[in-house]
């Protein structure tokens, strides 16, 4: 589905990516995992087209979209929850899950969604004609992932979706990310900081140290790797 | 009394053409963060389309005076869109400060055009819309005055329910609050940049047009009183906040008339750099501004 190749990515002067390669297949769920600072949102952001990449390639169903601007990649079928929410804190709920099926013209797609999105997040639906902004953390981050589903994606990346969020709620938005990738198959990429909590949920990730990727391997495997679990599980 | 009543509703027609150029401002701001002087111009623009226009149709009748400001919204609109994508989006990844002394170039550019094309003696403008004056109590009413506030209202409601009802007016919304976030919603955010620009220009072409009905006498720096004072309402209601530049719009014109007809009349033309002055001093976010947080 999702295939990077020497991905170099840089801002300004500095080079956050020195050409990273990976790959994510249809219908599994791939955890990054890296420090701060170690590349991880730059990676999303290139593959989404939010910046552009220096050198390299990547390619969505066997298509370059290196060069794509990220409302075209859109269209393609890839969603991209990005790091700090981002939800349109000046609309309502309501609102925002409206743009995010900006390019969907059939009105009865929009409403199963819709309610697709309700039904994983009913705290959504309570909420429907709030103002974004005033959403707590959690909800904000449901907000996001829903808004992102309302585009019915293929594939799927997330970027620290656990971020400033209260432990219980972090446990029932992945408990839902699982099963939004087993009801739909959707194929889903995710960055974490809470490599603990991504290793379990994932079948395979790839550990970014400072713009380079140092390790891939299936998940049970990281989990129990000493240099692993030393440098992200807390010993 | 019945001279101060009158006093009022010329304040308030002159206000709502500040407002309707207020507006463009801060709908611009808004999406880009920065300042289109350009603006003043399009104004300007506005009633000379509306010149031309109403020369080649002759006459004046409702539904002639009524084409003639499509003609000059949907000519301007076309303006600003021009404006934008020639001059502004070469310039988005530098500086503020190039894009600002961009737009005063254009707006240079524009006034000098307008000199070549139409001289620079002031031209009567063309009677399209009727116009009577009528006497409720004491109080001599101008037709044109009722004719420029319905017209404004109107205007106004239509732009709140774009901007308020409609999937375009949401993503203007969306890009406006973070043009990444908009992106990845598959948002064009060039197209909506240029609807931003057609609409504001549309509504500044309007206010030319009433502007040029109401003091029928035209010239190509025209623009640039309004539109400063426009400007100063815009940051009085707040940059960026719509409803913020329609009041701040409304505001200006009745204070200017009022001080106009007073005996502080020489300070008429200060005014709105004093109102500047101040809000800058001791409220910067504008009336109905907030200071934003900055998101990350
Ligand atoms: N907008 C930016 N401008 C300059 N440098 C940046 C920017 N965003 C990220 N960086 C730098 O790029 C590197 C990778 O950052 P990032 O991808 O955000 O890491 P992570 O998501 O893994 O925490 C860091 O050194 C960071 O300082
Ligand atoms: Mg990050």
């Amino acid at each position: 589905m999702l295939e990077v190749v020497d991905l170099k990515v840089g801002y300004g002067a500095i080079e956050a990516l020195h050409g990273i390669s990976f790959s994510v297949k249809q219908g599994e769920i791939v955890t990054l995992i890296g420090a701060n600072g170690a590349g991880k949102s730059t990676t999303l952001r290139a593959v989404s087209g939010l910046i552009r990449a220096r050198s390299g390639q990547v390619m969505f169903h066997g298509r370059p979209i290196t060069s794509m601007p990220a409302h075209e990649i859109v269209k393609l079928g890839m969603a991209h929850v990005p790091e700090g929410r981002m939800v349109f804190a000046n609309l309502t709920v309501m609102e925002n899950l409206q743009m995010g099926a900006y390019l969907q013209k059939d009105k009865a797609v929009i409403a199963r969604e819709l309610e697709y999105v309700f039904s994983v997040f009913p705290r959504l639906k309570e909420r429907e004609k709030q103002i974004s902004g005033t959403l707590s953390g959690g909800e904000q981050q449901m907000l996001a992932i829903g808004r992102a589903l309302m585009s019915k994606p293929r594939f799927l990346m997330l970027d620290e979706p656990s971020l400033g969020i209260a432990p219980l709620l972090v446990k029932s938005i992945f408990e839902q990310i699982v099963k939004i990738n087993r009801d739909h198959g959707l194929t889903i990429l995710l960055v974490e900081q809470n490599a603990n909590l991504a290793l379990r949920v994932s079948a395979r990730g790839y550990v970014l140290e400072t713009g380079k990727i140092t390790l891939s391997d299936n998940s049970a495997a990281l989990l129990a790797n000493p240099k692993v679990r030393s440098a992200y599980l807390g010993g | 009394m019945s001279e101060f009543i009158q006093q009022i509703i010329n304040g308030l027609s002159v206000g709502a053409m500040y407002a309707l150029i207020a507006i463009g401002y801060t709908l611009v701001y808004g999406v880009l963060r920065f300042i289109n002087f350009a603006h003043s111009d399009v104004f300007m623009v506005g009633s000379f389309v509306g010149f031309y226009s109403g020369k080649v149709l002759g006459g004046t009748s409702w539904a002639g005076g009524l084409g003639v400001m499509a003609a000059s919204m949907v000519g301007c609109a076309l303006l600003g869109i021009l404006i934008e994508r020639l001059a502004y989006k070469p310039l988005r990844s530098r500086s503020k400060l190039t894009v600002l002394i961009t737009a005063i170039g254009v707006s240079m550019l524009l006034q000098n055009v307008g000199q070549l094309v139409f001289g620079t003696n002031p031209q009567p403008f063309p009677d399209t819309l009727p116009a009577t004056t009528f006497q409720v109590g004491g109080v001599v009413v101008s037709s044109k005055d009722l004719v420029v506030l319905g017209f404004t209202l109107c205007l106004l409601g239509a732009l709140e329910y774009i901007v308020l009802k409609t999937k375009v007016g949401t993503a203007m919304r969306a890009v406006a609050f973070n043009p990444q976030a908009a992106s990845l919603m598959g948002i064009n955010i060039d197209w909506i940049i240029s609807f931003t620009f057609g609409l504001g220009s549309a509504l500044a072409a309007a206010g030319g047009f009433l502007w040029a009905y109401k003091f029928p006498r035209i010239e190509p720096f025209m623009g640039v009183a309004p539109g400063l004072t426009a400007f100063v309402a815009a940051v009085l209601g707040g940059i960026g906040n719509i409803t913020g530049a329609a009041l701040g719009g409304l505001l200006l014109g009745v204070i200017e008339t009022l001080v106009k007809g007073s005996r502080w009349s020489t300070w008429t033309e200060a005014i709105a750099f004093v109102l500047l002055i101040l809000i800058l001093l001791f409220k910067p976010a504008g009336l109905l501004g907030r200071v934003q947080a900055e998101k990350v």
